[in-house]
């Protein structure tokens, strides 16, 4: 009798204090990522890095360009994904309860949600850059447009279902038309989760390197978006993967000011929306 | 008319076309999938025609005398999500049952934002981590001990073998398996959530312990829910590309232990795509991507029906 309760004493202990390890190791992780990335990526924070062109190894200079392409490109890629994204997700969230089309789209929303990004690069490669003849900056801008639809669908999707069914109601009380009571009182009601869904989109496509490889490439100097265009995970990545020590620290302070961007829009997609929403 | 009938009519007409508009960009979601897919056949269609089905299998990979065949990578890709599962699951389970039955509640919504930030850090970082940190250290530390350890004994010993080079099969599925700890672990928390506290409280009622619980009543009431997790989380391994280009090793060879440098289809792709020549090559390229996306696509499609499963049984 008592060797059974022990026993179950035992693995229950035993289990338990390997689930307290399972957190500490994910936790170890993190903390060891960030810690690599303050430790080697600070130094090379100097103003340098915002005003001068990527180099050639062996002399100065910053990451200018890059940061400039990174910039131009995901602000493009958020401005034509979004409103996409959000009348896609209006539609699943408002008219989506019959036909075949929503659950559907629903469906694949959520495998393009999860999809390679690197096939997303391919794609674009094909549509755009092999009937151009030239990897360019808006080929890459559009490739990121692709990975923000899905992101700002599903958040617009949950975030309207939200909204409480009274107050359509009480819109539509007062005589209004459905496009106005959505664009009015819903969407405006679920601003806060939308936006959230923006934010969480742009954290994502900043660090994305697989979709730009085929797309915008990379360029030495300053480019308007019909050339190929610097961007930071390109250059990380060729930086990196180069032999030059200054190169790598650039790559170095290129991966931490990511990082840094990253962050900051995960803190303030969760401070926006409230905890009580999340579920 | 009057003016009244004449507005009803212009709202019902611009409700109408607020419909069809939200309906037409629904619409274009499912277009973006069907373009993806006839893009990637279009480009991969030299290969296609070239190589046939024997590509999946074939092992030469040759730009020179233009032989194709995806094997090398494909197993690579399968490979390392497999290690990478191996490793995240059982881990992505203990954070999971930690979060939800073990921590005090003031703790549980920053320990699981923080592990949702390893999500967050964009794979390029992890890349360079693993390249400059993770694999040196790994190869000074825990590859030597690796192989002594195991020699001799069948089968782990050959797995364990060959020079310490930090980089390789090995260090890819590790990284992979810290990427895909926080898609897992998240899912598996999520679906705990939702197990009636009805059903747990009757089994501490009868005196189980908390890894009774959660073995006999949690898991069994959340399994297919767990499942889709899992898959999700291969899903990610499957189509992961920076992390894996950095450290696998990127050598098209047969591999004889998990030490030895490998690649897969998508650190192929980033490395050879800017540089094919000719339009077998990128084809074959493309072709791999081809691949590479149908086995995601049936993988997720997978864990969305079992997702969608465990929430039919939640009620919704």
């Amino acid at each position: 009798m008592f060797s059974i309760y022990a026993r179950r004493r035992f693995v229950n202990f035993v289990s338990l204090s390997l689930s307290v390890l399972a957190m500490l190791f994910g936790l170890f992780w993190l903390a060891w990522i960030l810690y690599t990335l303050f430790k080697n990526g600070f130094s090379s924070l100097t103003p340098v890095l915002f005003t001068q062109t990527t180099p050639a190894p062996g002399s100065a200079g910053g990451l200018s360009n890059a940061i400039i392409g990174s910039l131009a490109m995901s602000i493009v890629g958020t401005l034509v994904g979004t409103p996409i994204g959000i009348l896609a997700g209006t539609y699943l969230a408002e008219f989506g309860d019959r036909g075949w089309l929503a659950p559907v789209t629903r469906f694949i929303n959520d495998i393009l949600l999860s999809a390679p990004s690197i096939v997303i690069g391919l794609f674009m490669y094909e549509v755009y850059v092999v009937h151009t003849g030239h990897f360019s900056g808006w080929a890459g801008a559009l490739a990121l447009a692709i990975l923000v639809i899905p992101v700002v669908v599903r958040t617009t999707e949950s975030m309207l279902r939200l909204v409480p069914h009274s107050m359509r109601e009480a819109a539509y009380a007062l005589g209004a038309p459905q496009w106005k009571m959505t664009l009015q009182v819903t969407l405006r009601a679920a601003k806060a989760g939308v936006v959230t869904g923006v934010i969480l989109a742009v954290a994502r496509i900043v660090g994305e390197t697989a979709p730009l490889l085929f797309t915008s490439l990379n360029n030495q100097f300053y480019s308007n978006m019909n050339q190929p265009m610097a961007n930071l995970p390109v250059v990380i990545f060729q930086f990196a993967m180069s032999p030059y020590e200054d190169w790598h620290n650039l790559a170095w302070a290129g991966s931490l000011l990511i990082g840094l961007f990253v962050l900051v829009m995960n803190i303030l997609a969760r401070t926006l929306i409230k905890p009580q929403q999340q579920h | 008319m009057n003016s009244q009938e004449k507005r009803l009519q212009q709202q019902m007409l611009q409700d109408r076309i607020f419909r069809g508009t939200t309906r037409f960009f629904a619409f274009f979601v499912l277009a973006l999938l069907a373009g993806i897919i006839v893009s990637l056949v279009i480009g991969a269609w030299p290969a296609i025609q070239q190589f046939g089905l024997g590509f999946v299998v074939g092992t030469d990979w040759n730009p020179v005398t233009g032989q194709f065949g995806g094997w090398n990578s494909i197993r690579g890709t399968l490979l390392s999500s497999f290690i990478a599962l191996a490793i995240g699951v059982p881990v992505s389970f203990g954070i999971a049952i930690f979060l939800t039955e073990l921590s005090p509640v003031w703790l549980r919504r920053p320990l699981g934002i923080a592990i949702e930030l390893l999500a967050g850090v964009p794979s390029i970082i992890y890349g360079m981590w693993g390249l400059f940190v993770f694999a040196p250290w790994f190869a000074d530390n825990v590859q030597p001990w690796l192989t002594e350890h195991t020699a001799g004994l069948p089968i782990i010993g050959g797995v364990f073998d060959g020079p310490p080079m930090g980089i390789g099969m090995l260090t890819a599925g590790l990284i992979l398996s810290v990427m895909v700890i926080p898609y897992i672990s998240s899912v598996m928390r999520d679906v705990f959530e939702v197990v009636p506290a009805m059903l747990k409280e009757s089994a501490y009622g009868l005196g189980g312990t908390t890894w009774e619980v959660v073995w006999r009543v949690v898991l069994p009431y959340t399994r297919s829910g767990v499942m889709g997790g899992v898959m999700l989380g291969l899903g990610r391994a499957l189509g992961e590309t920076m992390a894996i280009t950095f450290v696998i090793g990127n050598a098209q060879q047969p591999i004889h232990s998990l030490f030895d440098p490998s690649t897969s289809i998508s650190a192929t792709l980033a490395n050879e795509f800017t540089e094919a020549t000719t339009a077998l090559h990128t084809g074959s390229l493309i072709y791999l991507g081809l691949l590479l996306f149908f086995i995601t696509f049936v993988v997720l499609t997978l864990s969305k029906l079992m997702l969608l499963r465990m929430q039919r049984a939640e009620g919704h």
